[in-house]
């Protein structure tokens, strides 16, 4: 059973609250194909990946960005739950995605350093260390049902 | 992980661009790699890591310069940090984890303070140097 103290769950609420879901999302899922290429390989069908440039303004990219981050807004509004919240999509992942559950350490460790960058000095140390608690767990239990 | 020329110039133009404020960013990931990986202290028990301490600034500086100094001889990071290297395999042994968790905490870090400076391709080569670094320190563990 995970704790959130108050002061974790005001930091989670306080930095959401001000995130634009659709274009940190893209932001997101843009640099972890950018800055680990080999990610790419779950997206064959997503046109043209050549280049960061290409990568950027590739439509199917940021529409899928939007996508994962607006799930991620379902966690913070079950953050006692997040086993149960992402059960189906662990599922989903195991068995139709085939994806390595690495994958969704490396995109949380890449939305911290987003919304670092769009947070500056407010992302302070207690909040990184919060949010990477956040993302860690979101990972665990999106690896949840694999088998 | 191979540094290709694009790599190389953007790292030195990141370590440019952070000049003499490469210091207190050192200062700042450690702290941040406390907060957010208490495991990581384990380390560090002969250190009083308390905000603002000043064994944790000092040592700050330490691991910025010899990131400084990887990137001024980033064709040969390898004999830049060879000393540091066989400190690390014979004397500190820390287990290779940390300089994953290390590499997150200086990169949020560069982050917070120049976020222009972090476009997706800087981000990706200076990601990409912190690795390698991290591979040349604990090349000799085994």
């Amino acid at each position: 059973m995970v704790h959130w103290s108050a002061e974790e769950k005001q930091l989670i609420a306080s930095v959401w609250a001000k995130v634009n879901v659709e274009e940190c999302g893209a932001e997101a899922l843009a640099r972890l194909l950018i800055v680990y290429p080999w990610t790419q390989r779950f997206f064959d069908n997503f046109g043209n990946l050549s280049s960061p440039t290409a990568i950027i303004g590739n439509p199917k990219v940021r529409a899928h960005g939007k996508k994962v981050l607006t799930s991620f807004g379902e966690a913070i509004k079950n953050l006692d739950n997040l086993k149960v919240t992402y059960s189906k999509l662990s599922e989903l992942h195991c068995d139709k995605l085939h994806v390595d559950p690495e994958n969704f350490r490396l995109l949380g460790d890449i939305l911290v350093i987003v919304l670092a960058a769009h947070f500056t000095k407010d992302f302070t140390p207690a909040c990184q260390a919060t949010w990477q608690k956040l993302v860690g767990l979101v990972a665990h239990a999106l690896a949840h049902k694999y088998h | 992980m191979v540094l290709n020329p694009n790599d190389k110039s953007n790292v030195k133009a990141v370590f440019g661009k952070l000049g003499g404020q490469a210091e207190e960013l050192g200062a700042e990931a450690l702290e941040r790699m406390f907060t957010t990986y208490p495991q990581t202290k384990t380390y560090f028990p002969h250190f009083d890591l308390g905000k603002g301490s000043a064994q944790v600034k000092g040592h700050g500086k330490k691991v910025a310069a010899a990131l400084v100094e990887a990137a001024n001889h980033i064709d040969d990071i390898a004999g830049a940090l060879s000393k540091l290297s066989d400190l690390h395999a014979q004397k500190l042994r820390v287990d290779p984890v940390n300089f994953k968790l290390l590499g997150q905490c200086f990169l949020v870090t560069v982050a917070t303070h120049h976020p222009a400076v972090l476009t997706p391709e800087v981000h990706a080569s200076l990601d990409k140097f912190l690795c390698a670094v991290g591979t040349v320190l604990t090349a000799k563990y085994r």
